[in-house]
């Protein structure tokens, strides 16, 4: 009904404006087509530079309303830096659009048909062309030596005390494994990814032993501490996408990639600068991976290094899952043991 | 053969020149004027209206999955009727969204703004703008077109079968498009986009070549280099461009139909899909991403360029004033193609690219602003001091240069990757090539339409329904994607269907509404427009004179109602360049006019 509504609307005023439409022309063709064109000139120049102060209006009206709905600051060390070139760059470009959109609409209307002014014939200028080749070029030479030194200091190697971490996207969850307390990453191969494997990982590498597999809740961080991630998929291209610390890249199957960087804020202290007891980080899949694209949501909780610890103490390696009987903690059971020995075999 | 007027259905390759010049003699057959025509004039009428049509799908696509993005999960029992299950209970499904996003992409980068911009205008333009009968082959640029009409049925029976059409994003990136256990989209759907595809590069070779061949060999006497309208100079560079990369394109895309179907793998490694291990190994994902930007940077530029070599034309004819800085002009449009093939990494900031790589890239992006800067300077010397007729032509163009430096200044953002790791994949990517490329051409394009429009039907658009087609147009563009931007700088990804359940993305909710009401009105003015277009060619006001605006290009010496070989006796030759506007208190001098003993020089 609502639609059929809106159908009829847009019918009706079509409908009227088609009406108009031929009725000036024919008008148009009554009064003199010259003297038509010229008042229809007369309007549009009018409107060129209506539309430019409005438009200017708007474009301040716009900024006004949304500018507190973008993030607020960043959480990272990256991302002051990334937020620093974002800000330089709008400086920059916005003089730029100004000067040029005031000019062209300016031009428009100003010089809008009239029988008295001749058009002045100016081919070329060589000194004019020359001064608007080199300015750009100075100004974007400072913008890439900026983005190119940011660039560096972000993608550049990760501090020798970063705590690294693995995540794995795939359709359309995340998942994470901790190195343990040898700091390692054991290896893994995709082939042997199964239900109690879910990452794929090598027992017989003995730094797998005590890796911990985390999935179904948040990555855990610790504050002010570099973290590393190693980033990988498993069937499709996903990305990691961290809005608040201003981060993103790629999970390409086949093809680990990484990044890093340090969290600067607890999610209790963002709690309390956004004013939100309900603040989380968020990990977005960037990258177009399927009908549940939209949907592939993780979260990330930053807190000091003793919360961390508390919850690391309550994790268990997921080699004690599959080969239950190696748990120091948990007396051997004769079940348990047929169950690893029908594990070893199926390997 | 130049003097071909007339050219005898199946006459392949052995085109028969007459020496009479008489008109409408040899009565043609409905089907070789009309349909299988190799007037080049009547081939760029088929690829426009081909191309109207398939902008209207298109834009469509946009309403539907907007009235999902404005008003998520609402149902809208119409939908159901039309779709089925692909609209179970109104609300448009995933599966669904997906596959209008896709084709909503492919159909107009592609099928509108490739081929309905450049098959359009260079078809109609460059024999008559640099003096010819007709392109240097006109039977492939016959097959050009038919090519170009099969891959529109390829592409449009994929909508039409149970697994539904390509829906992993206009530009497939594997292994998504390779597996159909990954998606719906990615089983037969996606063997016909890439048949299609297939068929629009040969299409466009074929176009391709046959401009080149044109421009370089058959313009007419005195029509050197330097004296081709800016035209004919971007059309030039559209067709290198093409010609150059949509190969590449081709064979990124046919690795992966060897991916999908005959078990190699160039792109899959190491991949699980739906619990299933598969045995590919040592492939990479990221190769077909370096095959496809090394088509899909250019091809931003082949669609951007014919748009600004009309805007550059329509600008100087009714500023009555010469282009500003020709040779600056064409040594932007030199510098812009050059580098079109040296940037295309950009797109891949954040693939895990060596970060030195990553940085000469940056380097590269950023050089381009310069030649798009001269541009857009010079269009402002254009008009500066002109007497400006703001005729709907005009006001499309002057609309263009105002979406070109919009969009040119995101492009900053993007283009360093320091920014562009917050911002890639964003809602600011789509909001900034939507200005710069999707409306800025389309208004290029309708530029052209609106003033080559007298050329092609020998009648005038009804202009007040061209003024509230710009209007409209012009507001609802700067409305739907400035705001855009915010939505991307708060780093809210492309392609989300439903923001409800993020925290970090779902305070724009009313802006999200507003964005598609005014889409639907956009969409609905386009039509009017349509209705204008169609309407016109037959009812339009008829044109009087051969010189409507009063303009100095050769197209403008042919008759009212040219026929097939354009001009009825000789070919004119050419004395100056195509810019003498204003110049010695004349308000135009046209290129035909023998240049005057004591004309002052510039
Ligand atoms: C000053 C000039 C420009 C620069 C520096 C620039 C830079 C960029 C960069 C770096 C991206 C990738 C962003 C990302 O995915 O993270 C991008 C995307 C894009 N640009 Fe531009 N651009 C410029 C002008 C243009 C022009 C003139 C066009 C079209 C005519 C264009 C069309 C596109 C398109 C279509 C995409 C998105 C492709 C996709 O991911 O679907 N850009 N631009
Ligand atoms: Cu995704
Ligand atoms: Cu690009």
């Amino acid at each position: 009904m609502q639609t059929l509504f809106i159908v009829a609307i847009l019918a009706l005023g079509f409908l009227i404006t088609f009406q108009i439409a031929k009725a000036s022309e024919y008008v148009a063709v009554l009064r003199g087509e010259e003297r038509a064109r010229k008042q229809s000139n007369k309007v549009n120049a009018f409107m060129l530079l209506a539309f430019l102060i409005i438009g200017l209006i708007g474009v301040y009206y716009c900024n006004e309303k949304l500018k507190g709905k973008i993030l607020g600051d960043p959480a990272s060390d990256h991302g002051v830096l990334i937020d620093r070139m974002l800000y330089i760059t709008i400086i920059i470009t916005f003089i730029v659009f100004v000067i040029t959109q005031v000019g062209l609409f300016w031009f428009a209307y100003k010089y809008q048909h009239s029988e008295d002014r001749k058009a002045f014939y100016y081919p070329h200028n060589n000194k004019l062309e020359l001064i608007w080749t080199v300015i750009p070029a100075i100004t974007l030479t400072v913008l890439v030596g900026f983005g190119i030194f940011y660039w560096y200091k972000i993608t550049g190697e990760a501090p020798k005390n970063a705590m690294q971490i693995e995540i794995v996207g795939s359709q359309f969850k995340w998942e994470f494994r901790y190195p343990g307390r040898d700091g390692i990453i054991g290896k893994k191969y995709y082939k042997n990814i199964n239900g109690d494997n879910p990452l794929g990982q090598i027992w017989d590498d003995a730094a797998n032993h005590d890796d911990i597999y985390v999935a179904g809740e948040p990555m855990h961080l610790v504050i002010n501490k570099p973290v590393k991630l190693i980033i990988g998929a498993k069937d499709v291209i996903h990305d990691v996408g961290l809005p608040h610390f201003r981060m993103k890249m790629d999970a390409v199957p086949g093809t680990p990639t990484t990044m890093w960087f340090t969290p600067t804020k607890t999610t209790a202290q963002m709690k309390k600068e956004t004013n939100n007891p309900d603040f989380v980080y968020e990990i977005s899949c960037d990258q177009m991976c399927g009908k549940g694209h939209w949907s592939m949501r993780g979260e990330i909780v930053v807190e000091t290094q003793e919360e961390f610890d508390a919850w690391m103490a309550q994790q268990k390696p997921k080699y004690y899952a599959v080969f239950p009987d190696k748990d120091p903690s948990k007396p051997k059971t004769d079940t348990a043991v047929k169950a690893a020995v029908a594990m070893a075999g199926a390997q | 053969m130049s003097e071909a007027t007339h050219i005898h259905p199946g006459s392949v390759g052995h085109e028969v020149a007459h020496d009479d010049h008489h008109h409408g003699h040899h009565e043609q057959s409905f089907i070789t004027k009309y349909i299988f025509s190799q007037d080049h004039k009547t081939i760029g009428k088929q690829f426009l209206i081909t191309g109207i049509i398939w902008a209207i799908v298109g834009g469509l696509f946009s309403v539907l999955f907007r009235l999902q993005l404005g008003f998520p999960g609402q149902s809208f029992p119409i939908l159901e009727t039309f779709f089925g299950h692909w609209a179970k209970g109104g609300t448009i499904q995933p599966e669904f969204y997906y596959a209008l996003v896709t084709m909503h992409g492919t159909v107009l980068v592609f099928f509108v703004l490739t081929a309905g911009l450049s098959g359009t205008f260079a078809n109609l333009l460059i024999p008559l703008q640099v003096g010819a009968r007709d392109m240097a082959s006109p039977f492939m640029n016959m097959l050009s077109y038919w090519f170009f009409f099969m891959a529109s049925i390829v592409m449009i029976s994929s909508l039409f079968i149970q697994t539904g059409p390509a829906s992993g994003g206009w530009t497939v990136y594997p292994p998504l498009s390779a597996l159909g256990q990954a998606s719906d989209g990615s089983k037969l759907g996606m063997d016909l986009w890439i048949v299609a595809m297939a068929l629009f590069v040969v299409s466009s070779l074929l176009g391709g070549l046959n401009y080149i061949a044109t421009i370089l060999n058959m313009r007419t006497k005195g029509m050197s280099m330097t004296r081709l309208p800016l035209t004919i100079w971007a059309l030039f560079f559209t067709a290198v461009l093409g010609v150059l990369s949509f190969p590449v394109l081709l064979s990124g895309l046919i690795l992966l139909l060897f991916d999908r179907n005959l078990g190699t793998s160039f792109y899959l490694s190491d991949i699980v899909v739906a619990g299933e291990v598969l045995p590919n190994e040592g492939g990479s994902a990221i190769l077909f991403q370096h095959l496809f930007w090394f088509l899909g940077h250019p091809e931003v530029y082949i669609i951007l360029l014919p748009a600004m070599g009309m805007v550059s034309e329509i600008l100087s004819v009714n500023s009555r004033k010469p282009i500003f800085g020709y040779m600056a002009m064409l040594g932007s449009l030199f510098a812009i193609a050059i580098l079109a093939f040296l940037v295309w990494a950009h797109h891949m900031f954040v693939t895990g690219l060596n970060p030195f790589l990553g940085s000469v890239f940056v380097l590269l992006t950023l050089l381009i602003a310069v030649p798009s800067a001269i541009k857009v300077f010079n269009w402002l010397t254009t008009l500066w001091r002109g007497n400006i007729r703001l005729f709907p032509s005009t006001l499309f163009a002057i609309g263009f240069v105002s979406l070109f430096i919009s969009g040119g200044l995101t492009g900053i953002f993007l283009g360093n990757s320091t920014i562009d790791i917050h911002l890639h994949d964003t809602m600011f990517v789509v909001a900034h090539f939507h200005i710069v490329m999707g409306v800025a051409s389309m208004f290029g394009m309708f530029a052209g339409v609106y003033h080559w429009f007298p050329k092609m039907f020998g009648r005038y658009l009804n202009a007040t329904l061209g003024y509230v087609h710009f209007w409209v147009t012009m507001i609802g563009s700067y409305l739907i994607f400035w705001p855009m931007h915010y939505e991307g700088l708060a780093g809210m990804p492309r392609r989300y269907l439903d923001k409800s359940i993020w925290k970090s993305f779902n305070q724009f909710g009313d802006l999200d509404k507003m964005i598609t009401v005014v889409s639907i009105i956009v969409f609905a003015v386009q039509l009017m427009f349509v209705f204008n277009f169609f309407y016109s060619i037959f009812k339009g006001r008829k044109v009087t004179s051969t010189n409507p605006w009063g303009a100095n290009t050769l197209e403008w010496t042919t008759p009212i109602n040219p026929g097939h070989g354009n001009w009825e006796g000789e070919i004119p030759e050419v004395h100056r360049w195509a810019y003498d506007y204003g110049k010695d208190g004349r308000e135009f001098i046209p290129q035909t006019e023998p240049v005057g003993a004591n004309e002052s020089k510039h």
